[in-house]
C-alpha cells in the first residue's frame, strides 16, 4: 500500500512540475494544486498507513493509527484551499487588467506598467 | 505557563477583527491601530525583560502539555525580534497615513497589516514546526492581499508570480514536514532537537536540513532563490514596500537560525559550510545589483540581499562572537532598512521619479530629509558609532576564530559597495543642481518624515549603546548555541 501510494504521489509531483513549467497561467495554477495534493497524500503516507483502529478510546482496538498526520493534512488543505482561490481570482483579475495569461508576456519590463 | 508569551499574537488579531467592523471610518481606524501598536510595543518590552529576568517563557496553547500540544516558546532571541516588528509596524503605519492613498485606507489596509503582524509575531513566537508552517501562511496571505492591495498592472502581475513562488516553497515545506515526522515521529522543536542528539543526526536528517535550507531560503531570499524578490517587492506602494522588505525575509532568516541552531547543528562540516558559500555568494550578488542600478528601489532592494548574506554568513560562523553578531545585526538591519526604504519613498514622492538620474538638489529644500537620509546611509555600511557596526565586527571576529578568511574579506568588502551604493543615492539625489520645479510643501515631507526619523533615532540609540543591549543579545545567542536550556524550558526535565 505505501509502494502504491509512493508510485501515486511522484506521478502526482510529475503532472505538477510538468503543468507549472507551462506558460499558462491556468496550467501553473493546476500545478500547484496537484503539488499541495501530492504533498498531503505524502504526509498520510508518512504517518504510516492502516497500522492500527480509528484513533478513537475503545476497549477492543489493540492499537490506533496516528492521529497527528490527519489534523496536519487537514489543516494544510484548508490553507492550500484559501491560496488557490485566492490565485485563481487574482488570476482573473490580471487577465481582465493585463490582457494576456501568458507569462513570458507578464515579464518585468517597463511597456507592462 | 506563561499568557505574555503569546499576547503579541493575539493583541493584532484582536484589533485586525476590531478595525474590520469599521470598514468607513478610516479617522477611527487609524487612531485604533497606532494605539494598539503603542500597546503592542509595551507588551513586548514587557516581555522582553520577562524572558531577561525570568529566563524561557512557554505556554502550552489549550493546556495541552509540550510535546503533545502546540506549543509557544518565547526565548530572547523571538522576544527581541517582536519587540522590532512592533516598532518597526508603529514607524510605518504612521506613514501610511500620508502617503498610501484614500483608496488603499478604504479597502481594508488597516486590518491587513495588522494579520501581517499576526504572521510575522508568531512565525518567531512557536515552539512548533508545523505551527511555523501556518503562521507563515497567516503572514504570507496578508502580504498577498498587501501586495495586490490597488490592483495596477505592475502589483497585480508580480503579486502571480510572488505567491507562485510562495506556494511553491509552502508545499515543499510541507512535504520536509512530513519526511522529519516519518523519521523522529514529533514536530515540537525542542523534541526534534532531543531526538536528532539521540541518533547523531544520520545523513537522511541531513537532506532533510538542506530541504529546509531551500524552503526558508525562498522566503529569505539567498543566493539561488532570490530572483524574485527584485520585482515582487518593487511592485507595492512604499509603506508596504518597507514592511516586506524589513520584516518577510527577517523571518525566513530567523527559521534558518532556529533550524540551524536548535535541530541541524551535528553536521556542521557539510551544512554550515554550504551556509557560508550560499552567504558569500547572496552578498556578491546582492553587491552586483546594488552597484547595477540607477533606480533607487532598486538599489534599496538589492541592499536588502546583501544584509541577507551578511546575517547568513554569522550563522554560518556558528560560534558565540558569530551569533552575537547576527544577532546584533538583524535587529540594526529591519530598523535601518525600514527607514531607508520611508526615505526613499519621500524622495520619489518629491522629484516624481524614482530614477536618480532625475533627481538633485534636494539638500537645499529638504536638509531634514537629507541630513536623515545621510546617518541612515552611514548606519546601513556600519560606520562606528551607529548601528550596524558592532554586529559586522562581532561576525568577522567570529569567522576569524573559525579562520574562514574569504568569507571575511567579502564582509568586509560588501560594507565599502554598500557605502558607495547608498552614498551614490545621497550624491545624485541630493548634491547638485535640482532637475525639477520641486513643488512639495516643507510640512507635508514632514510629515512623512517623523517615522523614518523615530526609526534612525532608535537605531542610533542601538548603535551607540550596544553595550547596554548586550546582555540581552548574548542571552539570545546563549540559548542559541546550548539547546540544552530551550529543550530544558520546553520539556521541563
Amino acid at each position: 500500500m505505501e509502494l502504491l501510494l509512493a508510485i501515486v504521489i511522484g506521478i502526482l509531483f510529475m503532472s505538477a512540475t510538468y503543468l507549472m513549467l507551462s506558460k499558462s497561467i491556468l496550467r501553473i495554477i493546476i500545478g500547484t494544486g496537484l503539488l499541495s495534493h501530492g504533498a498531503h497524500l505524502l504526509i498520510l503516507t508518512m504517518g504510516g498507513l492502516k497500522a492500527g483502529s480509528v484513533p478513537l478510546l475503545s476497549d477492543e482496538a489493540a492499537s490506533y493509527v496516528d492521529p497527528l498526520p490527519q489534523a496536519l493534512i487537514l489543516t494544510a488543505i484548508v490553507i492550500s484551499f484559501g491560496v488557490t482561490s485566492f490565485l485563481l481570482v487574482l488570476a482573473y483579475r490580471a487577465y481582465q487588467e493585463l490582457g494576456t495569461d501568458d507569462m513570458e508576456e507578464m515579464r518585468g519590463t517597463k511597456t507592462n506598467e | 505557563m506563561s499568557n505574555l508569551s503569546f499576547l503579541p499574537v493575539l493583541w493584532p488579531l484582536f484589533t485586525g477583527i476590531i478595525l474590520i467592523f469599521m470598514a468607513k471610518k478610516i479617522k477611527l481606524q487609524r487612531w485604533i491601530s497606532v494605539f494598539s501598536s503603542l500597546i503592542g510595543i509595551a507588551l513586548s518590552s514587557f516581555l522582553v525583560f520577562s524572558v531577561h529576568s525570568q529566563g524561557i517563557l512557554t505556554l502550552g496553547v489549550g493546556s495541552w502539555e509540550a510535546p503533545f500540544g502546540i506549543v509557544i516558546v518565547a526565548d530572547m532571541l523571538a522576544s527581541l525580534l517582536v519587540l522590532t516588528t512592533n516598532i518597526i509596524g508603529l514607524a510605518i503605519l504612521l506613514h501610511s497615513f500620508h502617503s498610501i492613498g484614500a483608496e488603499r485606507e478604504a479597502n481594508y489596509y488597516y486590518p491587513v497589516f495588522q494579520f501581517l503582524l499576526i504572521g510575522v509575531n508568531g512565525s518567531f513566537l512557536t515552539g512548533d514546526l508545523f505551527n511555523l508552517f501556518v503562521f507563515f501562511e497567516v503572514m504570507l496571505m496578508a502580504s498577498y492581499v498587501l501586495l495586490v492591495l490597488g490592483g495596477t498592472k505592475i502589483q497585480l502581475r508580480e503579486s502571480l508570480k510572488y505567491i507562485i513562488v510562495n506556494v511553491l516553497s509552502s508545499s515543499f515545506f510541507v512535504i520536509m514536514v512530513a519526511y522529519l515526522y516519518s523519521i523522529l515521529g514529533t514536530l515540537n522543536m525542542a523534541q526534534i532537537s532531543q531526538r536528532i542528539a539521540e541518533v547523531n543526526q544520520p545523513a537522511i536528517l541531513t537532506v532533510i536540513a538542506i530541504g529546509f535550507l531551500i524552503v526558508f531560503g525562498l522566503k529569505g531570499a539567498i543566493f539561488p532563490l532570490f530572483q524574485w524578490l527584485p520585482g515582487s517587492y518593487y511592485a507595492p506602494p512604499i509603506p508596504v514596500m518597507a514592511l516586506f522588505g524589513a520584516l518577510l525575509t527577517k523571518v525566513g532568516i530567523y527559521s534558518i537560525f532556529r533550524t540551524y541552531t536548535l535541530m541541524f547543528y551535528h553536521d556542521q562540516d557539510f551544512t554550515h559550510a554550504i551556509l557560508a558559500w550560499l552567504a558569500i555568494l547572496t552578498i556578491l550578488i546582492g553587491a552586483i545589483g546594488a552597484l547595477a542600478y540607477w533606480d533607487v528601489k532598486k538599489i534599496i532592494i538589492y541592499n536588502i540581499i546583501i544584509a541577507v548574506g551578511v546575517i547568513i554568513f554569522g550563522i554560518s560562523v556558528m560560534n558565540e562572537q558569530g551569533l552575537t553578531g547576527s544577532i546584533l545585526y538583524i535587529i540594526h538591519d529591519m530598523l535601518i532598512k525600514a527607514a531607508l526604504f520611508l526615505l526613499i519613498g519621500i524622495m520619489i514622492k518629491i522629484s516624481c521619479s524614482d530614477d536618480l538620474r532625475n533627481m538633485g538638489g534636494l539638500i537645499k529644500p529638504y536638509p531634514a530629509l537629507a541630513w536623515t537620509f545621510f546617518i541612515a546611509a552611514l548606519s546601513l555600511a556600519g560606520i562606528p558609532p551607529f548601528s550596524g557596526f558592532a554586529g559586522k565586527l562581532l561576525i568577522l571576529q567570529g569567522a576569524a576564530q573559525k579562520g574562514d578568511y574569504l568569507g571575511m574579506a567579502v564582509v568586509l568588502l560588501s560594507s565599502l559597495i554598500v557605502l558607495y551604493s547608498v552614498m551614490k543615492i545621497f550624491m545624485y539625489g541630493f548634491w547638485g543642481t535640482p532637475k525639477a520645479d520641486y513643488r512639495l510643501h516643507g510640512a507635508a515631507v514632514h510629515k512623512m518624515l517623523i517615522p523614518a526619523v523615530i526609526l534612525v533615532a532608535i537605531s542610533i540609540l542601538f548603535g551607540v549603546g550596544t553595550e547596554s543591549m548586550y546582555p540581552f543579545v548574548s542571552q539570545a545567542a546563549d540559548t542559541l548555541l546550548n539547546p540544552d536550556i530551550y529543550i530544558k524550558a520546553v520539556l521541563k526535565e
